[in-house]
């Protein structure tokens, strides 16, 4: 195999190496200290090796080298010579088909975005030859170098076990659904509540799905962001006229003052604060001030210091204190005060309540009178951690502008781009390609603005990967939060009172600030019952990074004070932590602080009834286990629960989803939600094909490209299932009721009938009483669809906007319409010496309202679980020094605990099949539990997050 | 773009280092790699590079007079599947903890000694073992032991034209019960950066009392540091007495050498409380 002549690639160079990749050899020059990962990807063509960090800590890369695992971001290109490497791409049959490991990763959900994928399957493969019987540790550790940030590896180690029973011919240690007499979905009508594969898994599995920084043209320009080194700063740019005549790889250079359009851009449609390139003055640390645009080797080899920046270091705004400050800068002229925005919500008198509260805390004659208690909170910067950094490239076509990019949110996307380029959104086409993994951080802008202001004045494709510092340094994180809580329950356990404010660090710019200041509100109370409510929120500017969406929009940090007020309030009352929280759990028919009636699909009852026996049982454990410690390791369990609703607060929320017929009889379901690896298009499919009544593998899917569908609104607020689910569902039945109308039946099965050779396409339509009507297709006129690459005969149309009203002045109002409920159960261990914590076990019980797919709402909590254990225990991000994957910890295989999960469903009546959401909620009541567990262990409330073992040690220690 | 460099032969590699590189800097030494790149992400490297993973003679283990001597390319791996007595077993659990197997499987041990990162897995071990650093030069040959190699956070004694060829890792005293054990205390299960580290060997003698006691502290101070005064105390002390009450003979004096700091992995307080708990762990270990 000979090389493909790209020119200039980051590590070509003239150093010959030889080697042999997947069987084949191959002979290329390199620049001997180009890294490997460079030179099979862009040299080979082998993008199924990923690149995540370029520093050896995330794994992504991991390829066979010579037997044994290796990142290939830290091999010399030079070192590789006369080795033998395997990749992804080497895993697969001859014939393409997946190797017996790659299909079980796609049976068992073990890849969700599928971004990590490749690295995994390689370390797994390489385990698997070297230890064929490898334990369930042996396979902890052979994946442990291996980051994930979606499943929680709970799915990627059942894979792997599965495998290896497989080969060993052992009965399989993990049931699976995927192993039942007929496939998932097969027949129609039976695809909700399967356990169908990922319906774009198999490229996610073999290594050929694109992510962002897997499209690179040939003829491809490099845009590379010069970025402020201060958090606070006035700067000037110099002549760069003679920089650029001494820089002739250098093909253009991009100011603030090249902008065509409007050089702020921002999430909500007023307030848009953020500039795509700074104007003379910047507000966070890693904010653009210039690009340069040019060949990739200049670019990648460019030292900065060489352009003319006079930089003016001012003291920056570190905190929300320095921000509130009398006399602090102000960030941004429309905010005096650094206050973006305050939300609120009041029910009832909380001033007398709370002041007749406190005068009867208390005991009487041993038994308890009432009890109030406060909470201080403060948590920090959350980093996303995607194992893929921000990526893509832009291309010029005639007057657009055409982006193929790594997104959670195209329609979004296309609008901002429009603005910045000062052209139509209909001159924007946003083509979103694989995502490796979002959560909430790809739905602002990343490497948009640049690579399109790039392409629009060169006319060349640009491209821009982000380096994992510079994706740190820029990204917008979780909301930092200072809550102050208290809360009242009178002696027979009832809750009176709640007050909460939080103040939320927003950073340099608004981003989604306004939506965690709004969303807060709702939710801070917990999902009980109770008498008067005051909670109020403020986002605060700072010169921080900017803090956005990252899932659950601050309401993971609400529900901090809220479990632990309830952990005091029932401990007070000497009540069981789990009873008083189902003595006083929402149900349907309560009515929500927000004065909203629930009609339906309140499950936190039958999630707490279902978590009961475990928690006894572990419980029970704990204190036996704790009786004979000596000092040793202390044994703890603790429960948090949540609810969370599902899409915009109060807002529109419209998804709109198309589904056609073609004239060969190919069903195509046009679906603007983009799938982030939360499973979207397999969801949407299932329900889809449900609703026509065909089998699942008769729908083709045409995903996110905002020119082939409608706008079916961005991968947030965990309402791709009960939105596009149900955009999805009025499309497909939209689509059948049409079929019958043209077969004249009123009610019957549909049959498609591909056209072959010898016969035209046509649907055959069966009646009850089994008469068969035949459609031919190729008589009927071609309809409007989206897609114009799609020419449709039938087609069907569903839009579904949430019912929900504005919110008043104490945010009263429908903020949704329907709530997912959850609790979980955490055991822990803590060894009080050293402060440091192991969850050992997670039972979780959520209400999804119905599992469309169970799989993957499992994935999906397994994954919630992950993230809300890095809060609790580990993430801190730390602007200028936490910008790595080693310093930034994220949990690895070997910290995960066991996991449990109880799916309960009590269907919603306005959700699809009775459907609600998952993805924020399963992240939401984990680190409640894991506290209340650590408190229940060693009896200290720990309320600095992340509970590191220095926290958690000086708060035994201080008592 | 700086010059590289990749000699199959010892002689040429010490050639080019007296030669000094070509910029005019020093050559920078290359093995495993996985410290070279994580400190270059985002750069194209344009030092003088001399890679001395082709030179031959260089990787593996093999005991000699006096001890044993690890070659300078022998990997973690290698090292953690090598057949080698229990004087090894720190060090081995090391070998299990630095990165993970990708990382294990190229990088060397000599390299960790090298980078001189004061939370290097590899260097509490290889002091408590007493082991020395073989460099190499056209001027000839010395070794040093780590503990004067290793001077600072990211400095070493090695002049720019040698080259570290082996770590020499001596005999433990003859007729002793030798056992090791390596604490390494991070917030994660894998790929974790310690927060403090404890190496401990215990040699036993026939009566059941300590004959020599190393324990080496890491990640508590700019270098590792050997436990001096500790160790002298443990000295004659029965084996058992001190594994079932180790705090009774570890004080937190004598881990008042250290100089822990602050950072976002811990605390210094928490440092130093931890690292006591550590050493007394590591003993009760070594000694039950």
């Amino acid at each position: 195999m000979t090389a493909p002549v790209v020119q200039g690639t980051r590590a070509s160079g003239n150093h010959p190496v030889g080697f042999r990749v997947n069987g084949q050899a191959v002979n290329v020059e390199v620049a001997p200290l180009g890294r490997l990962s460079d030179v099979l990807r862009d040299d080979l063509g082998l993008t199924g090796t990923k690149v995540g960090c370029e520093a050896g800590d995330c794994g992504a890369c991991t390829i066979r080298l010579d037997g044994r695992q290796a990142v290939a971001c830290c091999v010399p290109a030079a070192q590789a010579d006369g080795s033998e490497i395997t990749t992804v791409e080497g895993l697969a049959g001859e014939d393409g088909s997946p190797s017996d490991l790659q299909a079980a990763f796609l049976e068992h959900g073990a890849a969700q975005c599928g971004i990590c994928t490749p690295g995994m399957l390689m370390a797994a493969d390489t385990l698997l030859r070297e230890n064929p019987a490898a334990d369930d540790r042996a396979i902890l550790d052979g994946i442990g170098g291996v980051l994930c940030r979606c499943t929680g590896y709970v799915k990627i180690v059942e894979a792997i076990a599965a495998t290896r029973d497989a080969r060993l011919a052992r009965p399989p240690d993990f049931a699976s659904g995927a192993s039942a007499s007929a496939a998932p979905g097969a027949i129609a009508g039976s695809a909700v509540g399967s356990r169908l594969p990922k319906v774009d898994g198999l490229p996610r599995v073999l290594g050929t799905a694109r992510f962002g920084a897997d499209h690179r043209p040939e003829d491809v320009l490099a845009v590379r962001a010069i970025r402020s080194p201060h958090a606070r700063a006035r700067f000037e740019i110099g002549d760069l006229e003679p920089f650029r005549a001494a820089h002739p790889g250098i093909v253009d250079i991009l100011t603030a003052g090249d902008i065509p359009g409007q050089n702020r851009y921002g999430i909500y449609p007023s307030g848009k604060d953020q500039p795509a390139l700074a104007d003379g003055v910047v507000r966070h640390r890693g904010e653009a001030v210039l690009a340069l645009v040019g060949d990739e080797r200049t670019i990648a080899a460019f030292d900065e210091r060489h352009l003319p920046i006079k930089w003016h270091p001012e003291e920056p705004v570190r905190t929300i204190d320095e921000a509130l400050a009398p006399g602090a800068p102000h960030l941004h002229e429309a905010s005096p005060g650094n206050i973006l925005v305050e939300g609120r919500l009041a029910t009832g008198d909380i001033d007398a309540v709370l002041a007749h509260a406190g005068a009867n805390a208390g005991t009487s004659a041993g038994a308890p009178t009432g009890a109030i208690a406060e909470i201080e909170v403060e948590t920090t910067h959350v980093e996303h951690a995607y194992i893929e950094p921000e990526a893509g490239v832009a291309r010029r076509v005639g007057d657009r502008i055409e982006l193929t990019v790594s997104t959670q949110a195209p329609y979004m996307d296309r609008d901002e781009v429009a603005l910045i380029l000062g052209i139509s959104p209909a001159g924007v086409r946003i083509i979103p390609t694989a995502c490796g993994g979002g959560f909430g951080g790809k739905l602002d802008l990343g490497v948009h603005p640049l690579i399109a202001l790039a392409a629009w004045r060169t006319g060349r494709p640009c491209r821009a990967v982000w380096t994992r510092p510079e994706s740190m340094a820029v990204s917008p994180k979780r909301h930092p939060a200072r809550i102050r809580a208290e809360a009242a329950a009178d002696a027979r356990g009832n809750l009176t009172a709640f007050r909460f404010h939080g103040d939320f660090d927003t950073g340099a710019y608004a981003s989604w600030g306004p939506t965690v200041a709004n969303r807060v509100p709702v939710h801070a109370m917990g999902p009980y019952r109770w008498g008067a409510v005051l909670a109020t929120t403020r986002a605060v500017y700072t010169d921080n990074p900017p803090a956005g969406a990252f899932r659950g929009f601050g309401v993971p940090q609400a529900a901090i004070a809220h479990e632990g007020l309830m952990d005091d309030l029932a401990a007070a009352l000497g009540r069981d932590p789990l009873e008083f929280r189902l003595a006083n759990a929402l149900r349907a028919g309560d009515r929500t602080p927000s004065g909203q009636r629930l009609a339906a699909s309140a499950g936190l009852p039958a999630c707490l009834e279902a978590l009961r026996p475990h928690w006894d049982r572990l419980r029970a454990e704990a204190r036996a286990q704790n009786r004979t410690s000596n000092g040793g390791a202390r044994r703890g369990v603790g429960i948090g629960a949540m609810w969370y609703g599902i899409g915009n607060t109060a807002l529109a929320n419209p998804s709109t989803i198309e589904m056609g017929v073609t004239r060969d009889a190919r069903v195509v379901l046009l679906c603007g939600a983009v799938d982030i690896g939360q499973g979207a298009s397999t969801v949407l499919v299932q329900i889809a094909s449900d609703a026509l009544g065909v089998p699942v593998a008769a729908v083709d899917l045409v995903s996110g490209d905002t020119d082939r569908t409608a706008d079916a609104g961005k991968s947030s607020a965990s309402r791709q299932t009960f939105v596009s689910g149900n955009a999805a569902r009025l499309a497909g039945e939209d689509l059948r009721r049409q079929i019958l109308l043209l077969a004249e039946v009123d009610d019957g099965s549909i049959t498609l009938e591909p056209a072959g050779a010898d016969q035209p396409g046509r649907i055959v339509v069966t009646d009850r009483e089994g008469r068969a009507v035949p459609i031919e297709l190729a008589e009927l006129p071609q309809v409007d669809v989206t897609d114009a690459e799609t020419p449709c005969v039938l087609a069907g149309r569903g839009t579904f906007d949430p019912d929900t009203t504005p919110l008043d002045g104490d945010g009263q109002g429908v903020p949704y319409q329907t709530y997912a409920f959850g609790a979980q159960v955490a055991d822990v261990e803590v060894d009080p010496a050293l402060g440091t914590v192991k969850v050992r076990r997670i039972v979780a019980a959520h209400d999804v309202g119905r599992a469309i797919n169970p799989t993957q709402v499992e994935g999906q909590i397994h994954g919630g679980i992950a993230q809300g254990l890095g809060m609790a225990l580990l993430e801190a991000y730390v602007p200028g020094r936490t910008e790595n994957l080693h310093d930034y910890l994220i949990p690895t295989a070997g910290d995960m605990p066991q996991i449990e999960c109880i799916l309960v469903e009590d269907p919603e009546p306005a959700g699809p099949y009775g459907a609600k959401g998952v993805g924020e909620p399963a992240l939401i009541p984990t680190a409640p539990a894991i506290l209340g567990a650590i408190r229940d262990a060693v009896g200290v409330r720990i309320t600095q997050l992340p509970a590191t073992p220095d926290r958690v040690r000086a708060a035994i220690r201080g008592g | 773009m700086g010059a590289y460099l990749r000699p199959t032969l010892l002689h040429e590699a010490l050639g080019a280092l007296a030669g000094g590189a070509p910029s005019g800097a020093t050559w920078v030494v290359l093995a495993g790699a996985t410290d070279y790149y994580p400190a270059r992400v985002g750069h194209v490297p344009d030092e003088d590079v001399l890679d001395v993973t082709a030179l031959a003679g260089l990787r593996g283990i093999e005991m000699v007079e006096g001890g044993w001597r690890i070659g300078a390319l022998t990997t973690w791996t290698d090292l953690a599947e090598a057949q080698l007595p229990p004087l090894f077993d720190g060090l081995r659990a090391a070998a299990l903890a630095v990165g993970g197997l990708q990382i294990q499987a190229r990088a060397t041990v000599a390299g960790n000694v090298c980078n001189a990162s004061p939370a290097a897995d590899g260097v509490p071990n290889l002091l408590a073992m007493d082991a020395a650093v073989e460099l190499a030069s056209a001027r000839g040959l010395r070794r040093v032991p780590v503990g004067q190699f290793v001077v600072g956070n990211r400095r070493t004694v090695r002049a720019p034209d040698e080259l570290v060829t082996a770590i020499h890792v001596p005999a433990p005293l003859p007729g002793a019960t030798v056992r090791a054990t390596f604490e390494k205390l991070g917030s994660r299960a894998y790929l974790v950066i310690s927060i403090a580290m404890v190496a401990a060997i215990a040699e036993v003698d026939g009566d059941g009392r300590i004959a020599r006691a190393r324990v080496a502290v890491g990640a508590c101070s700019e270098v590792a540091q050997r436990l001096a005064r500790l160790e002298s105390a443990l000295v004659g002390q029965l084996a058992a007495e001190v594994a079932a009450a180790p705090a009774d003979f570890v004080r937190p004096d004598h881990l008042a050498d250290l100089r822990p700091i602050d950072d976002v992995r811990g605390t210094a307080e928490y440092r130093r409380g931890a690292a006591l708990e550590l050493v007394r762990r590591a003993l009760a270990e070594v000694l039950a």
